[in-house]
C-alpha cells in the first residue's frame, strides 16, 4: 500500500507564508484564551487544593455534594461528572496543614448523604508550598527540554537548524496549552509529562526531515537550498505521515479507552502531535531557509 | 553471512528469553519452589495509582528543633549565669530563634560574654543594642550548629516514621527524604488512612509536669498566669454524653521527665472498665528518675502531657519505685495501640506538617489496571493490522518488533526494579505507536532504493544504512525529553519517563537489529528476488 506517491512534488516551501500566518493565527488564538481565561486553570498539583474522587451507588445530586463540603467550610467546590454515578470534586487551598481534610469531607458527606453510599476512590491534596515548587520544576523541565534539544542539534546539524527546531518546538508547546485553555481544562502534572513528549516527538519528526536536508545538500552542492528543503520534505512526507498516523491511532485509543485519568493527558498529545507534524513540514525548515536568506554564507549541512 | 545471521539472532532470542526470564514472577501465580529460592522473584512494581495506597510529603518544621534546642541551651546557660553570679534578665525575644537579655552595665555585659565564649561555643550574639543605658543582647543558635539540628532533626524524624510505619505493619513502605526538609512516605494498599496519617504525623511528646495548686485556675485564665507556669487542657471523654470535655489546667512549666527515658510502652486492659490504656516502663536511669521524683512530690497532683494535651493528672500516693506507669485517658483500642506504637518509636524531634497528601482506593487502582491494559491491547492490534496492510511481509517483520518490544519492555521494568504507573502504561501504549517509526523509516528508505532499481539485496543493505543515523539523531532528542520529564517527575510521571526512556532504546534495538536478522535471512538463506515491502 501507498498512501503518499514516491513521485510527490508538493511546494511546501511556496506555502511557507500562508502557513506562518496560520502559526501566528493560531498562537495570537491560544494567548488570547489563556489571557481571556485570566490564565491558565491551574489543577491542584499547582494551585494546590483538594481533589476528591467519589463513586455513589445512584445518580448523585451536585447540590447534596457541595452543602456537604459547604458544612466543612469549603465553600467554592468545582462537581465535575466523570463517569456513571462517579464524580470529581476540587476545591481550592485554604489551609496549611492539609492533613486532615479529606476525612473531614468524607464524615460530612456520609452525614448528608448517608454513609456507605458512596466510595472515596482518590484523594489528593496539594499545599500551596508544594504547588508552587512544582510549578516552577514544571517551568525549568520544560525550558531546559528546550536547551537540551538546541544544543543537541546545533551539536549535530548547524545551530540554524537547532533555532529552527526549537522555535518550532516552542510554536507546538504554545499551540498545544492554548487548545486547553481553550477547552477550559485544567492544567496538570499529566499535562505537562505530556508537553515534554510533545517536544520530544515534534523534534523527532523535525530530525528526520533535517537529516534529508543534510543529505541531500551535500549530494547536490549546485541545488538552491530552498528546492533542496522542498524535496527533503516531500521524500520524507511519507514517513511523517505514516509515523503520526500510528501515533495517533494509539493515542485515540487511550483517549477512549484509557479511562478518565489519562484522558486529558491523551487529548493534549492527540493535538500537540498533530501540531507537531504541520509544524516540522511548514514551520522548522522553512524557518532555516528564512535565516539562511539572511545569512549569504550557505554553509549548509555541516558534515559530521 | 550465515553465521552472522546465527550469531545475531541468537543474541536476540536470548535477550527475549532474558525479557521473560524476569517477566516469570509477573506472569506465573505459583513459581516452583526452586525458583523461589535461587531466582528472581521480584513482580514488576506498581505504582501506588495501580495497586491503591497513600502517598504523603510531609515537612519536618526544623525552626521548632532549633527553637528547641535553644530553649534547652537557655535554661542551662541561666543556671551558670547565676552560679557566676553575672547579673542579667531574660526578656521577651523579638523574634523566635532567638533569645533576649537586658544587661544592667558593661561589666555584666563582659562576664556575660566571657561565659558564653567558655562555654557555650554553638551560640553566638544576634544582635546587640544599648538601651536606656543598659545593655540589650539577643542570642541565637550558630549558623553550623544550627544546620546540623536541622539535618539531624529531619534523620531523626526519618528514623521514627520509618520505626512508627513498621510497627503498624505496613508491608513495602517507602520512606525517604526529599530535598532538605522533607520526608515522602509511601504506603501501599493502606485502608484507614486517616488512622496512618495520625501515627505518622504525630509529634508524640510525652512530658511529666507537676500540677500548680497553689493558684486557682481561674484567675490564671483571666490572663494572670504565674511566672513559671502555663495553661494546658486536660482531655477527657464524658461518658454518657460520647463527647469529649476540654478543662483548662494550670501547670508548672518545668518538665520533670519526657518519654525519652522509656523502655516499652503496650496496651492493658484495665480492670474497672474493660478499657484499654497505655502501660509505660522506664529504663533503669528513668525509673530512679522516676522514683526520685515521685518521692518528692507526693500528695502533689502530676500530669501525664502528651503533645500538649493532658492525658490525666492523678495525685501521687506515695513513691514509685520499679518504673512502672499508665496513661488512661478513654482510648478506644485502635487508639490505645498506636499511642503504644508512636511511644515505643520515640518523639519526633520537630512537628511535621502534611503538604501533599495522594490517595488512591484499591478500587480505582484495579479499574486503571484494566483500562491501561485494555488501551495497551486494541492500540497494539491496531497497530499491527496496519503495518501488516501497507507493508504485506516487511511489516510483519515490524509487528513482530513491536510485541518484542513490549515483552522487553515490561522485563526491563522487572529486572530494573522500575515502577509501573498508570501514565506508565499510557507510556507503553505510546511507545507502540512509536516504536514503529524506525521501522518506517528503515522500510520507506527500502522502497525508494528499490525504485532507484537496486536489487532487494542492495536495497535492504543501504535501507538500513542509510535509516540508521536518521534514527539515531531522532531518538536521541526523544530521549533528552524523556529524561528531563524524569527529572522533573513525581512518581507517576517518572513511570511515563521511565516506561518512554527504555522504549525508545528497545525500539531502535528491535528495528534496526531484529528486523535486520529477518530480511536477512530471507535475503541470503531463502535466496529470494523480490522483497514484500
Amino acid at each position: 500500500m501507498e498512501w503518499i506517491k514516491p513521485n510527490i512534488n508538493f511546494d511546501f516551501v511556496g506555502k511557507m507564508k500562508p502557513a506562518f500566518v496560520l502559526s501566528i493565527a493560531l498562537i495570537v488564538i491560544s494567548i488570547a484564551s489563556i489571557v481571556w481565561h485570566g490564565g491558565l486553570n491551574f489543577g491542584i498539583d499547582f494551585a494546590g487544593g483538594t481533589l476528591i474522587q467519589i463513586k455513589f451507588q445512584e445518580e448523585p445530586s451536585p447540590d447534596r455534594i457541595r452543602s456537604a463540603f459547604r458544612a466543612i467550610g469549603l465553600t467554592d467546590s468545582v462537581i465535575q461528572k466523570i463517569g456513571e454515578n462517579e464524580v470529581v470534586v476540587r476545591t481550592a487551598a485554604t489551609q496549611s496543614d492539609m492533613g486532615g481534610l479529606s476525612d473531614r469531607i468524607a464524615e460530612s458527606l456520609a452525614s448528608i448523604q448517608g454513609k456507605d453510599t458512596f466510595e472515596i476512590r482518590r484523594v489528593e491534596v496539594v499545599g500551596p508550598k508544594v504547588g508552587k515548587d512544582l510549578t516552577k520544576k514544571a517551568i525549568l523541565a520544560l525550558v531546559f527540554s528546550w536547551i537540551g534539544m538546541l544544543i543537541y542539534i546545533a551539536w549535530r546539524f548547524e545551530l540554524l537548524y537547532a533555532v529552527g527546531g526549537i522555535l518550532a518546538l516552542v510554536h507546538d508547546t504554545v499551540i498545544s496549552i492554548g487548545a486547553l485553555s481553550l477547552l477550559d481544562k485544567e492544567f496538570t502534572l499529566t499535562i505537562v509529562a505530556a508537553l515534554l513528549t510533545i517536544v520530544g516527538y515534534s523534534i523527532n519528526d523535525t530530525i528526520v526531515v533535517f537529516d534529508r536536508i543534510r543529505e541531500n545538500a551535500r549530494k547536490n552542492l549546485k541545488q538552491p537550498l530552498r528546492e533542496v528543503i522542498n524535496t527533503s520534505i516531500n521524500e520524507t512526507l511519507s514517513r511523517t505521515i505514516l509515523t503520526s498516523f500510528t501515533v495517533i491511532l494509539v493515542l485515540l485509543t487511550l483517549f477512549f479507552l484509557g479511562g478518565a485519568v489519562i484522558h486529558d493527558f491523551a487529548f493534549v498529545l492527540l493535538v500537540g502531535i498533530a501540531i507537531g507534524t504541520y509544524s516540522s513540514i511548514f514551520i522548522a525548515s522553512p524557518i532555516v531557509l528564512l535565516f539562511e536568506e539572511f545569512k549569504p554564507t550557505r554553509s549548509r549541512g555541516k558534515s559530521r | 553471512m550465515m553465521s552472522g545471521i546465527k550469531w545475531r539472532a541468537a543474541l536476540a532470542v536470548a535477550i527475549c528469553l532474558g525479557a521473560l526470564f524476569f517477566l516469570t514472577p509477573t506472569l506465573v501465580a505459583d513459581l516452583p519452589t526452586f525458583w523461589n529460592d535461587h531466582l528472581p522473584t521480584d513482580k514488576i512494581h506498581l505504582g501506588l495509582d495501580l495497586q491503591g495506597g497513600m502517598h504523603l510529603v510531609l515537612e519536618v518544621d526544623t525552626d521548632k528543633a532549633v527553637d528547641g534546642t535553644l530553649l534547652r541551651t537557655a535554661g542551662d546557660l541561666k543556671e551558670t549565669l547565676m552560679s557566676k553570679r553575672v547579673r542579667f534578665r531574660q526578656t521577651q525575644a523579638a523574634k523566635t530563634g532567638l533569645i533576649t537579655y537586658e544587661l544592667p552595665d558593661g561589666a555584666s555585659r563582659t562576664a556575660f560574654e566571657k561565659v558564653l565564649k567558655d562555654n557555650y561555643p554553638d551560640i553566638e550574639v544576634a544582635v546587640s543594642e544599648a538601651r536606656e543605658g543598659r545593655e540589650v543582647v539577643s542570642l541565637k543558635i550558630n549558623d553550623k550548629r544550627s544546620g546540623e539540628i536541622r539535618k539531624l532533626a529531619v534523620e531523626q524524624s526519618l528514623e521514627t516514621i520509618r520505626n512508627r510505619v513498621d510497627q503498624f505493619g505496613i508491608s513495602e513502605p517507602e520512606i525517604i527524604p526529599q530535598g532538605d526538609d522533607r520526608i515522602i512516605i509511601q504506603l501501599p494498599g493502606i485502608k484507614d488512612t486517616q488512622r496512618a496519617k495520625n501515627l505518622i504525623g504525630r509529634t508524640a511528646l510525652l512530658e511529666f509536669k507537676l500540677v500548680n495548686e497553689e493558684y486557682s485556675v481561674d484567675e490564671a485564665l483571666r490572663g494572670n498566669v504565674p511566672e513559671g507556669s502555663m495553661i494546658l487542657h486536660e482531655s477527657r471523654l464524658d461518658r454518657e454524653s460520647g463527647r469529649r470535655i476540654d478543662t483548662p489546667i494550670l501547670l508548672k512549666s518545668a518538665t520533670l521527665m519526657t518519654g525519652e527515658s522509656l523502655e516499652s510502652a503496650k496496651v492493658q486492659i484495665s480492670d474497672r472498665f474493660g478499657e484499654p490504656h497505655v502501660a509505660i516502663k522506664f529504663n533503669a536511669q528513668g525509673a530512679k528518675e522516676f522514683e526520685r521524683i515521685t518521692g518528692a512530690n507526693v500528695k502533689r497532683r502530676l500530669a501525664i502531657v502528651l503533645d500538649g494535651v493532658v492525658h490525666s493528672a492523678p495525685v501521687i500516693q506515695e513513691r514509685i519505685g520499679g518504673g512502672n506507669a499508665q496513661i488512661t485517658g478513654a482510648f478506644t483500642m485502635d487508639e490505645a495501640r498506636d499511642l503504644a506504637i508512636v511511644l515505643r518509636a520515640g518523639a519526633l524531634p520537630a512537628p511535621v506538617k502534611i503538604l501533599e497528601e495522594r490517595t488512591v482506593g484499591p478500587s480505582l487502582g484495579q479499574d486503571s489496571i484494566d483500562q491501561g491494559m485494555w488501551s495497551i491491547l486494541v492500540g497494539g492490534i491496531l497497530v499491527i493490522i496496519f503495518m501488516m496492510i501497507y507493508y504485506r511481509w516487511a511489516g510483519v517483520a515490524a509487528d513482530f518488533a513491536v510485541i518484542l518490544n513490549i515483552i522487553i519492555i515490561l522485563g526491563a521494568l522487572a529486572a530494573f526494579r522500575a515502577t509501573l504507573t498508570l501514565p506508565g502504561i499510557a507510556g507503553i501504549v505510546l511507545v507502540i505507536g512509536m516504536a514503529v517509526d524506525a521501522n518506517v523509516l528503515i522500510l520507506e528508505r527500502v522502497r525508494e532504493e528499490l525504485r532507484s532499481g537496486k536489487t532487494p539485496r542492495a536495497a535492504i543493505e543501504a535501507g538500513y544504512g542509510k535509516a540508521f543515523l536518521t534514527i539515531l539523531d531522532s531518538n536521541v532528542t526523544t530521549l533528552i525529553a524523556a529524561l528531563f520529564l524524569f527529572g522533573f517527575g513525581t512518581g507517576p510521571i517518572k513511570g511515563f519517563a521511565v516506561t518512554l526512556s527504555i522504549g525508545i532504546v528497545v525500539s531502535m534495538f528491535t528495528a534496526i537489529f531484529v528486523t535486520r536478522i529477518i530480511f536477512d535471512y530471507f535475503v541470503w538463506n531463502r535466496k529470494i528476488q523480490t522483497v514484500s515491502v
